[in-house]
C-alpha cells in the first residue's frame, strides 16, 4: 500500500518534469518526435534505477559510516558519470540491439540533473532500499510518459502556425506550462490511497 | 593520465575537508537556533534552556513527541510540543506549538511542510491571525475537546480552499495537546510528590507515569 | 580592457544562458517563485561559474585531453559544495528554500559547458569575466522571471507590495507558471532582438 502510495505520487502527483523541474533540457531538447523521445525515456529509466541503487548504497556504506556527507555531491556526480560509461560499454558487448536504441541518449543522461537529482532525494526523504528503487523506477516512468505525451504534442504542433516570436522553445514552454496545469489536477489523489 | 585525476581528487578531498571543518560549528548552531526561536515564539518568556531538559512523551497514537518544558525560575509557565501529521496535502506536516499550564494554545509555528504555496502554505499565519476569531487557535482551551475545522462540526475556519491542510494541521495540534496533558500531569504530580527534592524527573519515570 | 567588457557584455545580452542559450533550465524554472529566491540561485551559481572558470584556465595545461571533463566536473562539484556548506551555516533559510537546487548546480550545462568552451581556452582574466558576465546574465534573468512571477502572483515585488494580493493569480506561483512565464519572456527577448537586428540592417 505505502508503495502504491510512493509510485502514485511520483508519476502523477510530483511528476519530475513538471512539477520538481528535473531534467527539463532534455525534455526540451529531444521531444520533437515522438520516436526519440521513446528512446530517451527507456535510457532514462535504466540509468536512474542502476544509480539510485549504487549511489543508496555507496551513501549508507561508505559515507555514513565514515561521516563523509560532505563528499555526497561529488562522490554521487563521479558515480553516475562513471556508471553512464559502464552501462554503455556493458551494453555494447551484451546487447548490441538495445545498445543501438538507447546508445545516442546515454552521453546525454550524465548531465541530466533527475539522476542526480533522484538519487539526493531519496537521501533527503530518508528511504530504505526497496522505497528508494521503486521511487525511481516510479520517477522514470513519470519522466518517460510526460516525455512522450510532450513530443506528440509537439509533433502536432509543428503543424500549426505559430506567432513568429513565439515558435520553437517559448510555445514548447507554454505548452509544458498548459500541462503541469493539467497534472496538478491530480494533486490530492493519494489521500485515496491512506 | 590517472596520477593527475588522482591527484586532482585528492586536493580537492583535503580543501573540501577544511571547509567542512570550518562550517560544522556555525551549521550546528544554525540549527539550534531555528529550535530555539520556534520555541521562544510559542510559550511566554522563560530562562531555562528547554532543549537541555527535553523528553519524548507518548501522543496517544503510538508515537511519542518531543517536548521542550519552558520555565521561569523554578516556576513551569509552559510546554512546547514539536508535533506532526502525515496527512497534509503534500505529505508531511511538522509543526512546534506551545500551550500555557492552563491547557492554552499559547501560539505554534510551523517547521516544515510541503503545501501549496498560497493555499495550504497559508497555514503559517492564518490559525494565528487573532484578528479572525474563527479561524485563529491561539488561546483556545483543548481541555473543552479536540479542535477541529467548522465543515467537520468544529469550532475552527478552515483555510480557504484547503481543507484537507487544515484537517492535518488539526491532528497535529491535537496530537500535541495529548503529549502535553502527559507532559502536564506527570510535572504537577511530580511537582507535589517531590516538593522538598525539587529535582525534575527523568525521561524514563515521565513516561511510565504517563501509561 | 575594452576585450574585457566585450566578454562580459557577450554573457549578458548576446549570450544570455537563460533566454538566448536556453541552457540551465532546471533551476530557472524551479527556484523562481520569488525574485529573492532567482536572485540567490543567480548568485549562486555566478559563484561557481567564477570559481571553476578561473581555477580550469590555470589547470588547463596540466588537466591531459582524455580526462578533461572528468577533471572539470571534480572542480566544479567542489565548489558546489563549498557554497552548500557556506550557505547551509550562515543564510540556513534561504539554503532550504533553493533546496536540492543548489547541488544540482554541478549540473547545470551552463558551468561545465562555459568550462569546456571558454575557460580551456582562455586566459585567466577573460576567464574570470566570462564567468562574471555569463553569471550575471543568469542573475539577470532569474531574478526578471522571479520578480515577474511574484508580481503576477502575489501582487509583491522583493516580498514589498504592489497590488493588494487578492488580485494576484496563483497559478504564476505555481508550477504550470514558470513554464508560461519563462515562455513568453523568452518570446518577448526574441521580439526585442529582431527589432534592434532590423533596425541595425536598415
Amino acid at each position: 500500500m505505502e508503495y502504491i502510495g510512493i509510485i502514485i505520487v511520483a508519476i502523477f502527483v510530483n511528476n519530475v518534469v513538471l512539477s520538481q523541474f528535473l531534467g527539463i533540457c532534455p525534455f526540451l531538447g529531444v521531444s520533437k518526435k515522438v520516436d526519440t523521445a521513446i528512446g530517451m525515456g527507456l535510457a532514462v529509466t535504466f540509468v536512474l534505477t542502476i544509480a539510485t541503487i549504487v549511489t543508496f548504497l555507496l551513501q549508507k556504506g561508505i559515507l555514513e559510516p565514515f561521516g563523509l556527507q560532505y563528499l555526497q555531491t561529488i562522490s554521487f556526480i563521479l558515480v553516475i558519470a562513471a556508471l553512464v560509461q559502464m552501462v554503455e560499454i556493458v551494453l555494447k558487448k551484451i546487447s548490441p540491439a538495445l545498445y543501438q536504441a538507447l546508445g545516442v541518449f546515454l552521453p546525454l543522461i550524465t548531465t541530466n540533473c533527475v539522476i542526480l537529482g533522484v538519487a539526493l532525494l531519496v537521501i533527503q526523504k530518508d528511504f530504505n532500499l526497496m522505497e528508494s528503487i521503486v521511487y525511481a523506477v516510479a520517477t522514470a516512468i513519470g519522466y518517460a510518459m510526460a516525455l512522450v505525451i510532450f513530443s506528440s504534442i509537439r509533433e502536432q504542433l509543428a503543424l500549426t502556425k505559430v506567432p513568429k516570436a513565439l515558435q520553437g522553445i517559448p510555445v514548447a514552454l507554454i505548452t509544458a506550462g498548459i500541462m503541469a496545469m493539467a497534472f496538478m489536477g491530480f494533486s490530492g489523489i493519494d489521500q485515496v490511497f491512506k | 593520465m590517472f596520477l593527475s585525476l588522482t591527484l586532482i581528487c585528492l586536493t580537492v578531498a583535503v580543501l573540501l575537508a577544511q571547509v567542512n571543518k570550518m562550517t560544522e560549528t556555525p551549521i550546528a548552531e544554525a540549527k539550534a537556533m531555528k529550535l530555539q526561536n520556534a520555541i521562544r515564539e510559542v510559550v511566554p518568556a522563560f530562562d531555562n534552556d528547554p532543549v537541555a531538559a527535553s523528553y519524548r512523551m507518548p501522543d496517544g497514537t503510538g508515537d511519542s513527541l518531543l517536548v521542550y518544558p519552558a520555565k521561569k525560575g523554578e516556576e513551569l509557565v509552559g510546554f512546547a510540543l514539536n508535533s506532526y501529521s502525515d496527512n497534509g496535502f503534500g505529505g508531511k506536516i511538522q509543526i512546534m506549538v506551545g500551550f500555557d499550564m492552563e491547557h492554552h494554545i499559547v501560539n505554534y509555528a510551523v517547521l516544515q511542510h510541503g503545501e501549496t504555496p498560497g493555499l495550504g502554505s497559508k497555514m503559517t499565519e492564518w490559525f494565528r491571525d487573532t484578528n479572525k476569531p474563527a479561524q485563529s487557535v491561539i488561546g483556545r482551551n483543548l481541555s473543552q475537546g479536540a479542535l477541529a475545522v467548522s465543515k467537520d462540526g468544529g469550532q475552527v475556519d478552515a483555510i480557504t480552499a484547503s481543507t484537507i491542510t487544515s484537517r492535518a494541521f488539526m491532528e497535529a495540534v491535537n496530537r500535541a495537546y495529548t503529549a502535553y496533558s502527559g507532559s502536564r500531569e506527570d510535572a504537577l504530580s511530580g511537582a507535589t510528590a517531590a516538593a522538598e527534592k525539587k529535582e525534575q524527573k527523568t525521561t524514563n519515570e515521565g513516561e511510565e507515569n504517563h501509561e | 580592457m575594452n576585450k574585457q567588457c566585450k566578454i562580459l557584455l557577450n554573457g549578458i545580452l548576446k549570450e544570455n544562458p537563460t533566454f538566448v542559450l536556453l541552457l540551465g533550465m532546471c533551476p530557472t524554472l524551479a527556484t523562481t517563485s520569488s525574485a529573492i529566491n532567482g536572485m540567490s540561485m543567480g548568485l549562486a551559481t555566478m559563484f561557481v561559474l567564477i570559481c571553476s572558470n578561473a581555477v580550469i584556465s590555470l589547470l588547463k595545461n596540466v588537466i591531459p585531453d582524455m580526462v578533461r571533463i572528468p577533471s572539470f566536473i571534480v572542480v566544479i562539484a567542489t565548489f558546489v559544495t563549498i557554497i552548500e556548506m557556506v550557505m547551509n551555516a550562515y543564510v540556513p533559510a534561504l539554503a532550504e528554500s533553493l533546496g536540492i537546487f543548489i547541488p544540482l548546480i554541478v549540473v547545470n550545462c551552463i558551468v561545465l559547458g562555459r568550462a569546456e568552451s571558454f575557460a580551456s581556452k582562455n586566459g585567466l582574466l577573460s576567464s574570470v569575466f566570462d564567468g562574471v558576465g555569463i553569471g550575471l546574465g543568469f542573475t539577470l534573468a532569474l531574478t526578471l522571471l522571479g520578480a515577474s512571477r511574484e508580481l503576477l502572483g502575489t501582487g509583491k515585488i522583493f516580498s514589498l507590495s504592489v497590488y493588494p494580493e487578492q488580485y494576484g493569480s496563483l497559478i504564476f506561483v505555481l508550477a504550470p507558471g514558470a513554464f508560461i512565464v519563462l515562455g513568453y519572456l523568452i518570446a518577448i527577448f526574441n521580439k526585442l532582438q529582431r527589432k534592434k537586428e532590423t533596425i541595425s540592417s536598415n
